[in-house]
């Protein structure tokens, strides 16, 4: 390959890694960088804020499986990184983030713009690296993407110093040799076997699904054992879109805001198989109390998840798709029986739903709607309510089409993640269901959308407050509503107006899917600020540290003005109708 | 109390890793020792941790996730040799001079250092016997005290190596 400089090498690793994309935004120590950008292929999206360049790789990366790339300069840039690598980290997503660093000859000398960012990031990296020498790019860069991307995915920090990106090397893309890095994808046949015949034995079994299958792409082994041994299947927040919700065996998502049956299933489950899932303590409730006469199978790619948390029976240490391809072949047919009726029964007695009285907007209501009017979409969320009514109320079909911060619950992560998930799905719908409190955490990325020609559609479901916490206040700090009311405040449509973006509203249940058609039918950037009651509430709930039987509607749901939720269900106007 | 020996990559930056993930997920390290190994590019550390078998294996699994980490592996103290070396500076008043002398005796160890008011005490041995040691100089007056913490092999031919 001949010789070159640091930045040229780095540029051509990104190249020989696949990269097209990266996210980013310049300073001092990255100028050499950056003029090796200036003449390269790669499409630099320059962002308004570093934090948003993470998010926005982040998103890139869940939509497409491929790794996201950003780049920060040294200090407050890469420090200001540091929330979108511990959200990708929880969550975990394959990423490489690429710092600045000050020469070698000052680390450590608390030189101008020195952040010790390997230091800093350690509990939320992966990995990471500190070049120390020019000739150690092409390796370094290689094994980044390798430990990103294999494995239990994460993002692997690369900080640079200046000199190392001037100095010349003679470039060489090497073998990887790690030692210490073997990811255990292959399953364990005999475990296997034991899995298979505990699930052909069990009588009330139940699949709770994580994101390990989203990212293992199992979702069609997935659906093959559930129809053949007619085992319900609930997701995580992160599995969602992995088993289609219209199935008869779908029970939707399980945990704090969960649904009923799905919860129940797993209190009255004398088996669970849990796939790329971490028992989370928003999945599990009380542990102690958690699916108390279940045996639990537990397969993981990495086995520091297993029995983590709790108690498991048949470990399986291995890859999600082939342990499911695995148990799909050695199961045999099961029918029908009555551990489904019983579960259909409660999917009839306790559907998702919400109250349609009054005269405003109901965010759940929105939410179908778009499903209604474009059921493929990719839906990307903030956090709080507008992303539990997200996950509730929108029927999830398919993988990578539900994109949501889960473990960090990064408010302010939906937007830039929604363009990066635009840059990498050019050809799908994105939507951004966005809260106005984290809408206002990167607000300022509307520049970034607006001048890429980032046609993402933004739906605020704008209450005025910060729901989710007042919720808690509401329900159990006798509605001392301490600092969360945000008074409506800014005018989103002005605020959308003033980038050069679409802005829309709706305020009345008559103009939503008139406004909502418009949205999807625009081309360029839109902002749709859909205002709602503060009151309305994420229903059903288990309370922290309760156990999963003792999920709560909440006081919105009066049986006689509710409507379940259903995918072919009543559209606004129809609902207008009803009524009068 | 558990012995856990790692042959971990000789790089600036692993201890940092290690003991953060201690701290990070709340495991204790009761003691903790780094040196190098035959290879130079390769140490060993050997940690004691403070818990029970589910605490235990999450260290493991933990640690070997880090990708400078090559080796894991719990030592059983029936099953190992154990070794730690103490170096105690112990008040000695002349009237009890001839008592520490026997107690450094019987236990093997040596005086290496003499002064008119106090002498310094190398042991060497399982953490059981410097304990026991440490404990019996105590009536006398302990000034200064400094430990490596436990070093521990497995007996017989099987070897940790990278
Ligand atoms: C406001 C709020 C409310 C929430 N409420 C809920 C709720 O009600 N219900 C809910 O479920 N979540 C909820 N969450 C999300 C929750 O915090 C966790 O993020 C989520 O439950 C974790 O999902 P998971 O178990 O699928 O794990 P993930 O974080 O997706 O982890 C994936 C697992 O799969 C493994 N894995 C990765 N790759 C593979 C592979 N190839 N093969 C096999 N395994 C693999 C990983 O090792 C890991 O164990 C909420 C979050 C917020 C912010
Ligand atoms: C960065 C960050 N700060 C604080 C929180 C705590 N928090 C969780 S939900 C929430 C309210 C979010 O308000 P908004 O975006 O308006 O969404 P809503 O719940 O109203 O739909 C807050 C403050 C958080 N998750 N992330
Ligand atoms: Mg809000």
């Amino acid at each position: 390959m001949g010789k070159m400089t640091g930045a040229q090498a780095i540029l051509e690793s990104l190249k020989l890694e696949g990269v097209e994309t990266i996210f980013g935004l310049p300073g001092g120590v990255l100028l050499p960088l950056y003029d090796a950008i200036y003449e390269s292929d790669i499409r630099h999206i320059l962002v308004r804020h570093e934090q948003a360049a993470a998010h926005a790789a982040d998103g890139y990366a869940r939509a497409t499986g491929r790794v996201g790339v950003c780049l920060a300069t040294s200090g407050p840039g890469a420090t200001n990184l540091v929330t979108g690598i511990a959200t990708a980290y929880m969550d975990s997503v394959p990423m490489v983030a690429m710092t600045g660093q000050v020469p070698t000859s000052l680390i450590g000398k608390d030189a101008f713009q020195e952040a010790d960012i390997t230091g800093i990031t350690i509990p939320v990296t992966k990995h990471s690296y500190l070049v120390k020498d020019a000739k150690d790019i092409p390796r370094i860069f290689r094994e980044a993407f390798y430990i990103a991307r294999t494995g239990r995915p994460g993002p692997v920090l690369i900080d640079l110093p200046r000199d190392v990106t001037v100095d010349e090397l003679e470039f060489d893309y090497p073998e990887i040799h790690l030692p210490g890095y073997n990811p255990n994808l292959k399953v364990h046949s005999l475990q296997i076997k034991r899995a298979a015949a505990a699930l052909m034995e069990a009588e009330r079994p139940v699949i709770y699904v994580g994101g390990g299958v989203k990212y293992s792409d199992g979702h069609r082994e997935l659906l093959q054992l559930a129809e053949r041994i007619k085992a319900p299947v609930t997701t995580t927040l992160m599995g969602i879109g992995c088993f289609p919700e219209d199935h008869p065996l779908s029970l939707g998502m399980l945990g704090m805001h969960g649904t009923k049956y799905a919860n129940y299933a797993i209190q009255e489950a004398d088996l669970i198989l849990a796939v790329g899932a971490r028992f989370d303590d928003r999945v599990t409730g009380k542990v102690a109390s958690f699916a108390p006469q279940a045996k639990i199978i537990h397969v993981d790619v990495d086995p520091a998840e297993i029995g983590k948390n709790v108690r498991v029976d048949i470990p399986v240490v291995g890859d999600a798709k082939s342990a499911l391809a695995e148990l799909a072949k050695a199961v045999g047919e099961k029918p029908w029986g009555t551990w489904y009726e019983k579960v259909a029964g409660w999917k009839g007695n306790y559907p998702l739903c919400y109250s349609t009285e009054g005269e405003t907007i109901k965010p759940q209501c929105v939410l179908e709607t778009i499903c209604r009017l474009c059921p493929d979409a990719v839906i990307v969320t903030e956090v709080g309510q507008n992303q539990m009514w997200a996950a509730q109320f929108f029927t999830h079909k398919d993988p990578r089409h539900f994109i949501s911060s889960g473990g960090l619950g990064t408010m302010g992560y939906g937007f830039p993640a929604a363009i990066g998930a635009k840059l990498g799905c050019p050809e799908k719908e994105v939507f951004d269901i966005a809260g106005d409190g984290s809408f206002q955490m990167n607000i300022q990325e509307l520049a970034t959308a607006v001048v890429n020609d980032v046609a993402v559609k933004v739906i605020i479901l704008n209450n005025g407050v910060l729901g989710m916490v007042r919720q808690w206040q509401d329900l159990f700090y006798e509605k001392r509503f301490s600092n969360t009311t945000l008074y409506r405040v800014p005018d989103f449509v002005k605020v959308a107006e003033a980038y050069g973006a679409l802005g829309l509203r709706a305020t009345k249940p008559s103009e939503l899917e008139g406004v909502l058609l418009e949205a999807i039918e625009s081309e360029v950037m839109t902002v749709v600020d859909v205002v709602i009651s503060p009151d309305e509430k994420v229903s059903p709930m288990v309370p922290a540290g309760a156990s999963l039987s003792e999920i709560l509607e909440l006081e919105s749901a009066d049986p006689a003005a509710q409507t379940p939720r259903s995918y072919a269900g009543p559209s606004a106007s129809e609902i207008l109708e009803l009524e009068g | 109390m558990h012995t856990i020996a790692l042959i971990v990559e000789n790089r600036p930056g692993v201890l940092v890793r290690i003991a953060g993930l201690f701290s990070r997920r709340g495991f204790n390290i009761d003691s903790l020792t780094v040196g190098s190994t035959d290879n130079p590019d390769y140490a060993r550390m050997t940690i004691t941790v403070d818990g029970d078998e589910v605490v235990l294996e999450q260290v493991t699994k933990q640690l070997n996730k880090l990708v400078n980490v090559i080796r894991v592996s719990e030592l059983l103290s029936s099953e190992s040799v154990e070794r730690e070396l103490a170096i105690i500076k112990v008040a000695a008043r002349k009237e009890d001079r001839s008592e520490i002398m026997q107690i450094v005796s019987v236990f093997r160890a040596k005086i290496i250092d003499v002064s008119p008011r106090s002498l310094i005490v190398e042991v060497t041995g399982s953490d059981d016997k410097v304990e026991a040691m440490v404990r019996l100089l105590r009536q006398f007056g302990i000034k200064e005290m400094a430990r490596t913490g436990k070093v521990s092999m497995v007996r017989g031919t099987k070897a940790m190596v990278p």
